[in-house]
Parts: C-alpha cells; structure tokens; sequence
C-alpha cells in the first residue's frame, strides 16, 4: 500500500516535471547533443540529411583553417582586454558612487542608461564617433588632429585600431550591468564593519583592499565569470560595428566564424560550424573551471 | 584614563516633514568618569545611549560641547587618534579574516614610529587572545565560532593597542541568558586585569547594576542620575529611575499625604516627617512588604509565583496603577501557602527605606537629598 503509494507520488512529481523536461529536451538537450554528433560527421548535408563518414576530419579542418584563426585570435584579445578593464572601470565607477550623496541617483541613471538605449542608437553614436564618411572625420578623429596627431580610420583601417573600437565597444556596453551589480553590492556592505576600521584607523586604501574587496567578492567573481562568458560570445557587436563581411574584414569571433560557416556567403557548412561550436564550448568549460579554481582561494562567501 | 563630557549634546534634523524640530538625541551631558572604572550606560532603547557612546568614539560628531580624556580635549579628534577601543553590539569581526588576522587588524595600521614587526604584532595578538582565553581559536573563522567566543574576539581586538577608554555597545545582548552571566562576569575581570576605563551600554538594568562601577540612568537623552548601583537603586532621584531599576520592578500606587499620613487607598500606611498634604506617587520596592495578618496595606490576593529560590506574592490593590503587585515573600510568609486562595484578603506592613515619595506632577522625588536621612517617624 505505502509503496503504490510512493510511487504514485514520484508519478505525480515527474508529471509536474513534464512541461520543463520537454521544453528543455526539444529545445536544449537534443541540439546540444546533435551539434556533437554533426561536428564528427563529415560532409553533412542538412538539405538530403547524408554524410561522408565519421572522424575528427571537421576539427582538424577548423583548426587549421586561418579564418578560424583569426577569429580565436580576435576573441581571445577582446576576453583579455574588456573583462578585467570593464570590471575594474566599473568598480572603481561604484565605489565612487557609493562615496558620494548627493546627485548619486542621478549618475546612477546616467551610467545605466546604455544598458536600455536602443543599440542601432548606439551604432549611430559609435560612428558618429569613429566612423570616416568621404564627406566628414569622425569625431574622435578630429579630436587627434586638433592635437596634432594623424587620423586614423578606425573602421576599415588598421587591426589595432579596429580592435580599439571593439574593445571600447564592449567595455561600454557590458559597463551598465557591471556597475548595477556593484553598486548594489557595496551597498549591502555592513556600515560597522567600516565603523571598526575607522575606529582602528585603518586607511581608506586598505578598508577598500581588505575589507570592501573581500566583503563584494562573490559579486566581482559572478560579474567575471559571466563577463568571460559574455566576450567570448561576442558577435553582434562586432557585426554592428564592421558589417557583416567579418573574414575580410579580419575582425571574426568564434561565434561569427559559426554564423558565416552556417548561413554566410560561403556557408552551407553545418559540420564545421559545429567543430567550431563544440571548440568554443570546450574553451568556455576550461576557463570557467579554471575561475572556480581561483575563486575557491580568492572568494569569501 | 579619565573621561570628562561637559554639556554634550547631539541633535538630529528632524525628518518629519509635519514636524521638522531637531531630535535631540544628547542634552547637555555633564559628568566624569572616574580612571579605571567601569561605567554601564543605561536606559530604555532610543534613550541616547549609543548615541552616546560613538559621541566619545567619535564615530559622530557633538552639536555642542567638549569630551576630554584625562586632559586632552578629544572633541575634534577622529576615532583613530583618540586611543578608543570599540566592540559593536555585532562584533563586526571582519567574516573573510582569521581570528588572529581580525585581532591583528588593527596593529597593521600603525604607522611611522608606532610601527611593529611582525614578531612584536604576534606578540601582542596573543598576549590580548589569552587576556580573552581564546588563543585556541587563533586559526578559527569568526563564522565558526559560538557567540560568545566570537564577543572575545571582539573584544581583543578592542583590547591588543591597549586603548585608552575601551568601549562596549550592548555587549551581552546577543548572547543567552546562561552565557550572559558568565560574560559579564568576564568583562568584569578583563577590566579589572586591564584597569583600562571602560565605558558600556545596556538596556539591562540588572546587567548594568552587577557589573558597574557606577551607572549612569538616561531617559530621552536627559541624565536621570548617576551614582554606584546600589546608591541609585536605594535612593532614586524620580519615578522613572525608581521603576526602570529592579526586577521585579517596583510597585507604583498613586497616593495621598493628608494630615501628616502617607494614604494608598483608604490604608494609612506610613508618617512621613514633614511633608505638606498633596497627591503622591508612593513606589515601594517588592522586597519592602512583610506579609502580616495586622498589616496596614490591604491588598487582595492574586496568586503564588515560584521561581527558583524568589517566591513572589501576587496581589491587586485598587490604588496600584498597574493591575497587579509583585512582592517578594519573605522565609514564613508563604509557610501557609495552601490556604491562600485567590481574592482572599492579604495585608502587610511596609518597610519605609524601601517607600518612595514622588510628585504627582514632577515625578521627582520627594525629600530626594535628605533622603539618606529618615525621613519617616516610625523605622521599623
């Protein structure tokens, strides 16, 4: 009795479970693993379902493909140098304005607002700002040769200068979020512990070291884990910025290098795109572990 | 170290839009803290006491007037540069640090002349855990520790820059009844071993009143008095003092004095010397009844509290402004406790030392300076 009983009720909880495992299933699980089996299946044709035969054959073609390449170069700059620049920017951001009373709310607003400003606006913005037009300099560009410098196009011109771009780009746009997060986090600092220090006088770069640093950690460590996240599937804005013809342009990411193997131009290729898919996702595995690694010594819970 | 405030006074803008006066938080606080003593600030809670407390901390900045430390006037000094030590009500130990890192803490800060080696800083973060006992803990997370090891810590950590007047907001008060006795008994010998002026604040009469060198009693950011516990609680200055001090609390009954008689009631029960006919608030201690068959306080019976070793008899008297009297029942008066039964009529005489007299109007008390003399005809 007690046992029809118990299963009955472990009936009703997976039933419960149902809509979720579905929905999950359909639309997580099985793509997930069919991008597996694409990627080891060579030649796929989506269109007559068929393949060649089976084999690492679509890996070694990704790796050894320079565009690819590239692309892995371009990401790995851009994780590099938006992730720590974007979450130090935005803490010392929050830390100013946890600091200051008055007008505090409105600078608050003021640095959110890119975080729900159109981002065809902010396209607009952007080439206002960097963009060359046979008629006019951008504005940046101006600014260089009121101080005697030379323009530069950052659109179309050199690798550095385009990446600039990128990497100021993205450092802008996740910055919103970042400070949100922050902000709130060192509000929720205790006052006494602060009171304590200052009792012992304790300067106020070492509060900020040793008491307000460890006290947000778990925030920055969930602000960089998804911050590395984020970057590393950076594609949109690279597409806003330099158009979609990213290969010629020499600023591919891993995920554009997926897109244009599947539907760009010279697409059509399901079983790279999925090496490429599954090489991004082995990359995001690694360094989110070796974060968790980090965060077991540096991260006070 | 001495600690002298001379008309300290911290006001708060008002917040109410209706009523925008300042809140006034401290009024005018005269009065010295002799050295080395150990000083319970108490009142009820929003009485100023904290308040108070971080005045001479200097975590907030007076209104008005001067705090000296022995002869330095310490006013305009921030915390650091006062020589405090201060334990939070929280203990604020830093959760991230070690319990040897949170006592180190401090003496990492010293700078220029005062500066230490690692060994001496060592030294005294040690020599501070073993003023507490706690050098068993030294490796410890503050998380890992109960409350009361964790209040040790705290107050290490006060204690290793050996603070010229240490600190303590409400020190015990989150700790358990058991724990709480055996801490307070503690801070009393660490004070005692340190000599260090100690300054303490508690909404805990019977806390202030076993460990304090002298009580200071505050009601609405206003002094009620200041003496030794068993001063104040013998000869308190006004009502509120009166009933803010003792458990269980003093029995309040609104009385008259006509023709040189102290009434409750219809029961003349006292002749106090030469107090003019009024109306009066006659407070009597629960330890001042005798339970007499002839007594002249007629009260009837509410019931028998045991409680351990205090057996306390309930009672209702019409003049009383509180429904019910708690007396404590002397060796004998509750031998024939069975026979007691609820509504049964039940007198006493009073003991008049334990009787106080105060103004209707003022609260205060009456005769209140003479009052270490008798100021009763008949003293039984």
């Amino acid at each position: 009795m007690r046992k029809k009983f118990s299963s009955c009720g472990s009936l009703k909880g997976w039933l419960y479970l149902l809509p979720a495992i579905l929905f999950l299933g359909a639309f997580m699980v099985y793509p997930l693993v069919d991008v597996l089996i694409y990627s080891f299946e060579e030649g796929y044709n989506s269109a007559s379902q068929t393949y060649f035969g089976t084999g690492t054959y679509n890996y070694s073609y990704v790796l050894h493909d320079p565009y690819f390449l590239q692309a892995v170069k371009n990401t790995f700059i851009l994780v590099i140098i938006t992730v720590p620049l974007s979450t130090g920017i935005a803490l010392l951001i929050s830390a100013g304005l946890n600091s200051i009373t008055p007008l505090r709310e409105l600078f608050q607003t003021i640095y959110f607002l890119p975080y729900v400003t159109n981002t065809l606006a902010v396209g607009l913005v952007f080439m206002i700002l960097f963009k060359k037009t046979p008629y006019s300099d951008s504005l940046v560009n101006l600014l260089i040769t009121f101080f005697g410098g030379n323009s530069v196009d950052f659109i179309d011109g050199p690798y550095p200068a385009k990446m600039f771009v990128l990497c100021f780009y993205t450092i802008w746009v996740v910055m919103p979020f970042k400070i949100l997060i922050l902000t709130s986090a060192l509000s929720s600092v205790n006052q006494e512990y602060y009171n304590a220090a200052k009792v012992d006088g304790t300067s106020n770069f070492r509060i900020f070291m040793r008491i307000t640093l460890p006290m947000i950690s778990p925030m920055i460590f969930y602000l960089i884990i998804t911050g590395f996240i984020g970057a590393f599937k950076a594609y949109s804005d690279v597409v806003a910025l330099f158009g979609t013809d990213l290969n010629a342009a020499g600023m591919n990411t891993i995920v554009g290098y997926v897109y244009d193997m599947l539907y760009g131009d010279s697409g059509g290729y399901p079983s790279y795109a999925s090496a490429a898919a599954i090489l991004l996702f082995a990359i995001v595995l690694t360094i989110t572990f070796i974060n968790l690694l980090i965060s077991r010594k540096k991260v006070h819970y | 170290m001495e600690v002298v405030l001379q008309n300290l006074t911290k006001k708060f803008p008002g917040r109410d839009r209706k009523n925008p006066s300042d809140v006034i938080a401290v009024n005018n606080f005269n009065f010295k803290i002799p050295d080395g003593k150990l000083i319970g600030l108490l009142g009820p809670s929003g009485c100023g006491k904290s308040t108070t407390l971080n005045l001479i901390s200097g975590l907030q900045k007076p209104t008005g007037g001067r705090i000296f430390f022995g002869k330095d006037d310490v006013t305009d000094l921030p915390p650091e540069n006062r020589g405090i030590g201060l334990v939070f009500q929280n203990y604020a130990l830093y959760p991230h640090l070690t319990v040897k890192q949170n006592i180190l803490f401090p003496l990492q800060n010293l700078k220029g002349k005062d500066k230490l080696s690692k060994a001496e800083m060592l030294e005294k973060a040690i020599a501070a855990a073993k003023l507490v006992q706690i050098e068993g803990l030294m490796e410890r997370k503050p998380r890992e520790l109960s409350g009361g090891q964790q209040q040790r810590v705290a107050i290490a950590r006060a204690l290793v820059k050996m603070p010229r007047v240490l600190l303590l907001d409400e020190p015990l008060s989150n700790l358990d009844a058991r724990l709480r006795l055996q801490t307070r008994e503690e801070i009393r010998r660490i004070q005692r071993e340190t000599k260090i002026t100690t300054i303490f604040v508690t909404h805990d009469q019977e806390e202030a009143m076993s460990i304090s060198d002298m009580i200071v009693v505050m009601k609405d950011g206003i002094i009620q008095q200041i003496g030794k516990p068993q001063e104040v609680y013998d000869n308190p200055a006004n009502l509120f003092v009166a009933r803010f001090l003792g458990t269980p609390p003093i029995n309040v009954f609104e009385g008259c004095i006509r023709g040189g008689k102290l009434y409750i009631g219809e029961d003349a029960v006292l002749t106090p010397k030469d107090i003019p006919d009024q109306d009066v608030y006659a407070a009597i201690r629960p330890e001042g009844f005798i339970c007499r068959a002839d007594g002249v306080l007629n009260c009837s019976l509410k019931g028998i509290e045991v409680m351990g070793r205090d057996i306390s008899i309930v009672a209702a008297n019409g003049a009383a402004i509180t429904p019910a009297i708690r007396v404590i029942a002397n060796a004998g008066d509750t031998e024939n406790a069975e026979y007691f039964e609820e509504g049964a009529s039940v007198r006493f005489h009073l003991i008049p030392r334990k009787v106080f007299l105060f103004h209707k109007e003022t609260e205060e008390r009456i005769y209140y300076k003479e009052a270490k003399e008798r100021i009763y005809d008949k003293e039984s």
